[in-house]
């Protein structure tokens, strides 16, 4: 996969900075991705498990907090446009294929290992730190939010911490 | 005038269809710029591709001088658009957390549902961690509630805990911005990472 098929990034970046911008322009708030998980998680929990969810005090506050229904938010519908989105670029370039994509030094088993165990924890820390890299860096930083930039660079700095450790994944 | 929803202009429902197609232009976007590969993406903790810091901090200085001036203009009233809380304790846990997981799984979830759309197993099963750390913040939140909402400290921008005003903090980010430029691109002809 040639480099030069991507778009120069900080091209990339004020065109992103562009659509954010939109987003508070139209809609008052930044962009986000971890919220529209959640919304699935409260939504699939309320079908399945509804006595669950009704006692739950995360699920409670969340319903509560969202009378038309989980699934009726804005970073639902946002992050949708996401997928297709990303297919349509990823179509242009030439650029869909299933595939594990891992550095010729480890397995494709130990990148998928890896790769649920990052989720995990990046779904955690999403809900403890009140948004992801999106949610509440990006955006935060954008509206110079205290809290955001406060996350962006404990997202950033323990990234830097730890990447010796795991170097053998990566490089 | 702006923001658009909170005066009314336009409704819910529109509100809606509009956030689909800015997550269109989001995720086309993140694609195009490389964001829908792993590899890429943890590049910038080695320093051989450091694109997430340039599109990052780029697109965060555009969208932060855009919004000033389109207060200063009179389009937008600042404040009514949406600032992230600060809780302090879970802000760090939560990006310390979050951060372990960028470097072992190689994507945040917005990147990671990106290169789903254009195949990518691993970010397909990163995806199902995200639901399972979900899942278990939402099932344990019995434990964790208190230190959650520990600290709370309102909806502060960083300019008013330092004491400056919004437009000198965004021309000291983006002096700050540009000097990661270059340290990024001083980084990857130092370690430079051929096939990926």
């Amino acid at each position: 996969m040639k480099q030069t098929k991507y778009i120069n990034p900080y091209l990339g970046g004020v065109l992103l900075g562009i659509v954010l911008l939109a987003a508070n322009f139209i809609s008052g708030r930044g962009l986000g991705a971890s919220g529209a998980l959640k919304s699935v998680v409260v939504a699939t929990t309320n079908v399945v498990a509804p006595e669950h969810a009704g006692n739950a005090v995360f699920y409670k506050q969340y319903n509560d907090s969202h009378p038309d229904g989980p699934m009726k938010s804005w970073l639902v519908f946002l992050m949708l446009g996401v997928v297709a989105g990303g297919f349509m670029s990823g179509a242009i370039a030439g650029r869909l294929k299933f595939k594990v994509e891992h550095s010729p030094k480890i397995s494709s088993k130990r990148r998928l290992v890896f790769a649920l165990a990052g989720g995990i924890l990046f779904g955690f820390g999403s809900q403890l730190g009140r948004g992801c890299t999106s949610g509440s860096a990006l955006s935060g930083m954008a509206v110079l939010s205290l809290g955001g930039i406060v996350t962006m660079a404990a997202i950033f700095g323990t990234g830097y911490a730890l990447a010796y450790f795991v170097r053998k994944n990566w490089i | 005038m702006g923001p658009l929803i909170v005066d009314g202009i336009i409704s819910q429902s529109t509100n809606f269809l509009l956030a689909m197609i800015i997550g269109v232009a989001f995720g086309f976007v993140l694609e195009a710029s490389g964001f829908s590969s792993s590899r890429k993406l943890a590049g910038v903790f080695y320093g051989y591709d450091a694109v997430v810091l340039k599109v990052f901090f780029t697109a965060g200085i555009t969208a932060m001088i855009g919004l000033l001036f389109f207060s200063l203009f009179g389009w937008v009233d600042l404040s009514m658009v949406y600032v992230n809380p600060t809780y302090l304790p879970s802000n760090i846990a939560g990006g310390v957390i979050m951060g372990a997981g960028f470097i072992l799984g190689g994507f945040c979830p917005g990147t990671s549902i990106c290169a789903a759309s254009i195949g990518k197993i691993d970010a397909l099963v990163f995806i199902g961690g995200l639901f399972i750390g979900i899942i278990f913040f939402a099932e344990g939140y019995a434990i964790w509630e208190e230190f959650y909402k520990s600290g709370f400290q309102g909806w502060p921008r960083i300019n008013e805990s330092i004491g400056i005003s919004q437009g000198l903090m965004a021309f000291v980010l983006v002096i700050v911005a540009l000097s990661m430029f270059w340290v990024a691109e001083w980084a990857e002809k130092k370690f430079p990472q051929k096939e990926y």
